[in-house]
């Protein structure tokens, strides 16, 4: 039996919030991008998100979820193990990502040279990650324009998903806050910020970030933020150039201008596959040893050029104007700003990680006879 | 003699009055209240993140790990040691089983998504309440979902047919009683989740799971609009200060 064709309408609106499972759109006319996906004749909500839809493409931006890391992403991570042969960072996501020897720095690292000269335990860098496996093993460089170690500062959490709305189009966000508060700023696509500032500027920093991270599906947002700032602080804003203010946050990564978190630049037709697989997915574990295995070696042939450690980007060498003198805590890495408990390595002397206790293991302690259904 | 009119008045396909919610526990990464008559759960979902210990860690996929409570003066008050006993495992193994199916774990490898979920109060459909919330609180943390997984207790009573059992009802003296939690996905139809608890003739079975179908389906719409719901309050009370709604430079 054949159904009848359903004649092609929207069912949610442009810029809604939908939820999974819901009918976003009916008939064949519609087509399923990044968070939907079509079932016979209608397309379904894959996620909680805001519904943005270009001509007959539905995508969703997502609202919440977690960080997953991707090549090219510019993150913040802060160092949580010390290897034989390099550094491993967390994240802020489920996967912690590998600082191998040769992308450390361009000075020369002798052989047996204490790494933590070079990076220490709880000390925060900003890093590019320029490799995923399959598995979500997560390789990083510190050799490109404005990588560094952070000093100084505070570093707090944001939902990773409004990442795109702090930067702003062409880092226009970023630069108002900056403007406003004087405060040094970059914002890792993982979600961690990192800010540096006086005292009640960086507080004021902060309560702005957090306004954008509530606000950030409601329409207008750039204007409102105008008039908080423009409020707290007393002073006007001058609009024009926030676009060009923030080179480091308002390079195009990889072709796309404002970059949703998780947007793939291709349509991805009939919705999604699992996950989001690095384009040099080979599939498989690759066997890689980190712990005392062998420095890596080039890996020649169809990796598109080895390793991209030095970014092209053109003009932009050295130290990025967040660079600044704000480090007024001197050496020390940045404050962090939540008080959840430090992952990693409780005591600094072991370079060894202590995994947590597992939670489930509870002794089959029946609760006598008293468990009645309910 | 037969259940023709139930306890409290209700009809055959009607559940009790519910109430849904989306992310009252702000430092989880998602969360969720759900509440049908008296029975209520409330949900909190941490992750992915990383697994611990490394042995459960699984290359192809996510683990999804759920811990489902009744708290100690829940039921009947007659619950008095805490704590995880075997019957809430078991609950928590078919929670997984319940509302893994709707989930890309796939996209979280090496990960876990844990759910734990309390209930203060309780009386009869506890499973159900509880996968219920899960289920928000899954949507809720940004989990890669292809619809949500609503779940209530349908049953025979004394040859009647009836949705969303209470307490008064599973415990029915003068007759037969089979109660029976289902958890579907709505969109599809699915069953997920299928346990008794009785005795029961197939044609009966077949029956009440007919009812189900659409009590889920309200149920779902309820978990949807709760999700939605915790973002519209933002943007009302947004307007309400009067931010001006036009849009951005998008």
């Amino acid at each position: 039996m054949i159904a009848a064709q359903l004649e092609s309408r929207l069912v949610a609106q442009d810029k809604s919030v939908v939820a999974p499972g819901q009918v976003l759109a009916e008939g064949m006319e519609y087509l399923p991008s990044q968070g939907t996906y079509r079932k016979n004749d209608r397309i379904y909500a894959n996620q909680t998100g805001l519904l943005a839809i270009e001509g007959k493409v539905l995508k969703l931006i997502p609202l919440a979820g977690v960080y997953l890391p991707k090549r090219g992403d510019v993150i913040i991570g802060r160092v949580i193990d010390i290897l034989m042969t390099g550094w491993r960072f967390s994240t802020n996501s489920p996967y912690s990502a590998v600082l191998p020897l040769k992308d450390a720095t361009f000075d020369y690292i002798k052989k047996g040279a204490d790494l933590t000269t070079y990076f220490d335990l709880d000390e925060y860098v900003v890093c590019k990650i320029f490799q995923v496996t399959s598995q979500n093993l997560v390789d990083v460089s510190m050799k490109g324009p404005g990588l560094r170690k952070l000093k100084g500062g505070r570093v707090l959490k944001v939902n990773a998903a409004k990442v795109p709305r702090i930067i702003g189009k062409r880092g226009s966000m970023v630069s108002m806050i900056k403007q406003a508060t004087g405060c040094a700023m970059i914002v890792g696509q993982n979600g961690l910020v990192w800010l540096a500032g006086e005292p009640a500027q960086e507080v004021l920093a902060v309560n702005a970030i957090r306004k954008i991270e509530r606000e950030a599906h409601v329409p207008g947002l750039t204007e409102r933020m105008r008039v908080y700032l423009e409020a707290e602080t007393g002073k006007k804003i001058d609009m024009s150039s926030l676009e060009q203010e923030d080179e480091f946050h308002s390079r195009d990564r990889e072709g796309g201008e404002r970059r949703d978190y998780g947007e793939r630049r291709e349509y991805r037709g009939g919705g999604e596959r699992g996950g989001f697989r690095s384009r040099d997915d080979r599939g498989g574990f690759r066997g890689r040893d980190r712990e005392g295995g062998e420095r890596r070696e080039y890996r020649g042939g169809g990796e598109r050029g080895g390793f991209r450690s030095r970014d092209d980007r053109g003009g932009f060498r050295g130290r990025d104007r967040d660079g600044g003198g704000f480090s007024e805590g001197g050496d020390r890495p940045p404050r962090r700003d939540d008080d959840r408990p430090r992952e990693g390595a409780p005591d600094a002397s072991t370079p060894t990680t202590t995994p947590p206790p597992a939670p489930f293991e509870h002794n089959d302690d029946d609760n006598g006879g008293e468990e009645s259904d309910e | 003699m037969a259940y023709n009119k139930r306890h409290d008045n209700r009809k055959p396909d009607e559940t009790r009055p519910i109430i849904a919610k989306a992310g009252i526990i702000p430092k989880a990464d998602g969360s969720g209240y759900f509440k049908i008559g008296n029975t209520e759960a409330y949900a909190a979902v941490y992750g992915p993140r990383e697994l611990h210990p490394r042995s459960k860690q699984d290359p192809k996929q996510g683990l999804l790990r759920c811990l489902y409570n009744m708290m100690p003066f829940s039921g009947q008050g007659n619950r008095v040691r805490p704590g995880p006993g075997r019957r809430s495992k078991e609950i928590s193994m078919v929670m997984e089983n319940a509302l893994r199916p709707v989930l890309d774990l796939e996209a979280y490898p090496n990960a876990v998504v844990d759910v734990f979920v309390e209930l203060p109060q309780t009386d009869a459909g506890s499973r159900c309440a509880a996968i219920t919330a899960a289920a928000i609180a899954l949507a809720d943390a940004g989990l890669k979902m292809r619809d949500m997984v609503a779940a209530v207790a349908v049953g025979v009573v004394d040859d009647a047919q009836v949705v969303d059992l209470d307490y008064e009802e599973e415990a029915w003296k003068e007759g037969e009683v089979a109660d029976i939690p289902v958890a579907m996905v709505p969109s599809t139809g699915e069953i997920t989740l299928l346990q008794m608890d009785g005795k029961v003739e197939k044609e009966q079975l077949l029956a009440a799971l007919a009812l189900a179908r659409p009590a889920i389906e309200r149920i779902a719409e309820a978990q949807r609009a709760a999700i939605r719901q915790r973002y519209e309050d933002v943007m009302t009370q947004v307007v309400a200060n009067g931010g001006s709604k036009a849009a951005d430079e998008e």
